[in-house]
């Protein structure tokens, strides 16, 4: 059974208003448990929109979203339950902290849950672990902490309600390239270490490229791709006729390919890039 | 969602009353207000109301947009209807220990109701009809001679245009904080009034931080744009009296005295 599911999703702003919006139109899409997600698109095209309805922040306006198999409005009064089971990292989380120190913001989740005092301790001192937030930061007050490290506050504080999915929309935005490939790194050994579903919502290919299993473009408020990272970036052409591209070196590698050379398609990192071109030369005996 | 706030919104067209000027507009509309609570009769009355039918259908507004903004208001009116109901002198028509219901009671409740409403009716058309740039223009203008008083007209109205530009993007932030603490379990929807108010404290600190963190910004980008104040400062759309704000001057002048006139002649309907 798939962890979360969605049938014929939409949702529409504004309903009988002269602003009336299609947000999100007919989405339907299957997500294992364990899997990492990329969710990229265009400004405006139904990301944001989508993410917040699988942890019921708002109400589709038709369609189901199941979580393990089971509609999340069955019982409007238990939609809390769900918000706890799926974890949602807002863009710039940092202006959602409001406690007087980081550690009692972490806390701020875990004890809606109604969590006993130690496991709230053990679950925040957790959290902090994963994004790297030292013991002494965490009695500080969160608005004197630097920007990196408010951003990296406030995602221990989803995290610490330790939910079975995680979503986060463009956790990177606005951090220097150091801060971007830490928090990215973060993100993914938490993936790792805890085995559960993460959902990444980001403008930025190389991100997504690295980190991803598979991929879900949206377009226009429809579902325009769902597949392996490597069969959507193959896509090049598609992917640039709605407004997206795949990484750099995807493309150097297509259009090495397309002078005549034969590396593998779908080429997604540097590294990997890096390996292919090595054994290549090795093949033939020209490295040395 | 708490964007659906109707009070004081702008909505653009090319009626006749989105055509006159800022400055007449809110001169009549005073006059409007001290003429609504000049008719002392139920033939004034009843031409003050003929007269804000007569605006509300010129300015072009969809009538359910003014039903919304009564809406705001239905509470007050039904609670000072009901009290003036109580308040009237003579022979009682009905009577429950204190509480007694009399002709002038009844006459009373219905003069509040409909002034009430003529007045919300009224300055709905103007908010609706005036983009908040020419309404605190217009402000400006008109309470220049103030500054005789060393009061910073300039300044205040100002403060004005920037408090209603940012209405929207407060609510839009609070809508925000209030999605993102609401994912981390934070309940506002249930619990006594105690409980609900301290629920909402998630929600207003990252709000204060925020709008202090937006005044700064707001400060530092309008000093780069070198803005000092409104010494030698000048408009790039200048606000001018047309044929239209002068009828309708005399108009409202006509109104006023009809209304004075029936004052005078039908004193004994009250």
């Amino acid at each position: 059974m798939s962890i979360i599911e969605t049938r014929d999703l939409s949702f529409v702003y504004g309903i009988d208003t002269p602003f009336e919006k299609r947000a999100v139109n007919n989405v339907n899409i299957k997500i294992e448990q364990g899997e990492f997600i990329g969710i990229m698109g265009h400004t405006g095209s139904g990301k944001s929109t989508f993410v917040q309805m699988l942890n019921g922040l708002i109400k589709p306006t038709s369609g189901q979203v199941l979580l393990n198999g089971k509609d999340i409005w069955e019982n409007p009064k238990e939609i809390r339950k769900v918000r706890f089971q799926v974890g949602m990292v807002f863009q710039y989380p940092e202006y959602q902290l409001f406690e007087e120190t980081v550690y009692k913001d972490i806390s701020f989740g875990p004890k809606n849950m109604g969590l006993t005092d130690s496991e709230i301790d053990k679950r925040v001192r957790d959290a902090a672990r994963f994004v790297d937030l030292s013991g002494e930061l965490l009695f500080k007050s969160p608005f004197d902490l630097s920007g990196g490290e408010k951003r990296r506050a406030a995602i221990a504080g989803v995290l610490a309600m330790d939910p079975d999915v995680l979503i986060l929309d463009e956790p990177t935005a606005g951090l220097d390239p150091m801060g971007r490939d830490i928090l990215l790194s973060q993100i993914c050994q938490y993936h790792k270490q805890r085995k559960n579903t993460v959902l990444l919502v980001s403008h930025s290919m190389e991100d997504i490229a690295r980190v991803s299993d598979k991929i879900m473009v949206m377009n226009k408020s429809n579902l325009e791709m769902f597949d392996k990272t490597k069969n959507v970036f193959s896509q090049n052409k598609h992917l640039e006729e709605i407004g997206l591209r795949v990484p750099q070196i995807t493309k150097i590698m297509a259009s090495l390919n397309e002078k005549g050379y034969d590396f593998s398609e779908g080429i997604l990192t540097v590294e990997q890039a890096f390996a292919e071109i090595l054994t290549k030369l090795n093949k033939e005996g020209k490295l040395w | 969602m708490v964007r659906d706030v109707t009070l004081g919104q702008y909505l653009p067209g090319n009626s006749l009353i989105h055509r006159m000027d800022a400055r007449a507009k809110i001169v009549l509309l005073i006059s409007f207000i001290v003429m609504i609570f000049c008719a002392f009769n139920f033939v004034s009355l009843a031409l003050t109301a003929a007269v804000t039918i007569l605006i509300v259908i010129s300015s072009g507004i969809p009538l359910k947009m003014y039903l919304k903004s009564l809406k705001v208001i239905i509470f007050i009116v039904v609670i000072t209807s009901v009290l003036n109901l109580f308040y009237g002198t003579g022979d009682p028509l009905w009577q429950w220990g204190f509480l007694k219901i009399t002709w002038s009671g009844i006459s009373r409740a219905i003069f509040v109701t409909i002034r009430i409403i003529c007045l919300i009716l009224a300055t709905s058309a103007l908010t609706f009809t005036t983009s908040p740039t020419n309404l605190t223009d217009a402000l400006e203008r008109l309470m220049k001679p103030l500054k005789v008083f060393h009061i910073k007209v300039h300044e205040i109205a100002m403060m004005m245009t920037i408090a209603l530009r940012f209405i929207p993007t407060l609510l839009e932030e609070t809508d925000k904080i209030m999605q993102a603490q609401k994912a981390r379990g934070a309940d506002m929807d249930s619990g006594n009034i105690i409980q609900r108010i301290k629920a909402l404290i998630p929600v207003l600190i990252p709000l204060f931080v925020s709008s202090f963190r937006r005044a700064y910004e707001l400060a530092m980008a309008m000093e780069c744009r070198c803005y000092q104040g409104g010494e030698g400062r000048t408009k790039m759309k200048v606000l001018h009296m047309s044929a239209i704000d002068y009828i309708m001057i005399a108009l409202m002048a006509v109104v006023l005295a009809g209304v004075i006139f029936c004052n005078i002649f039908f004193w004994e309907l009250v």
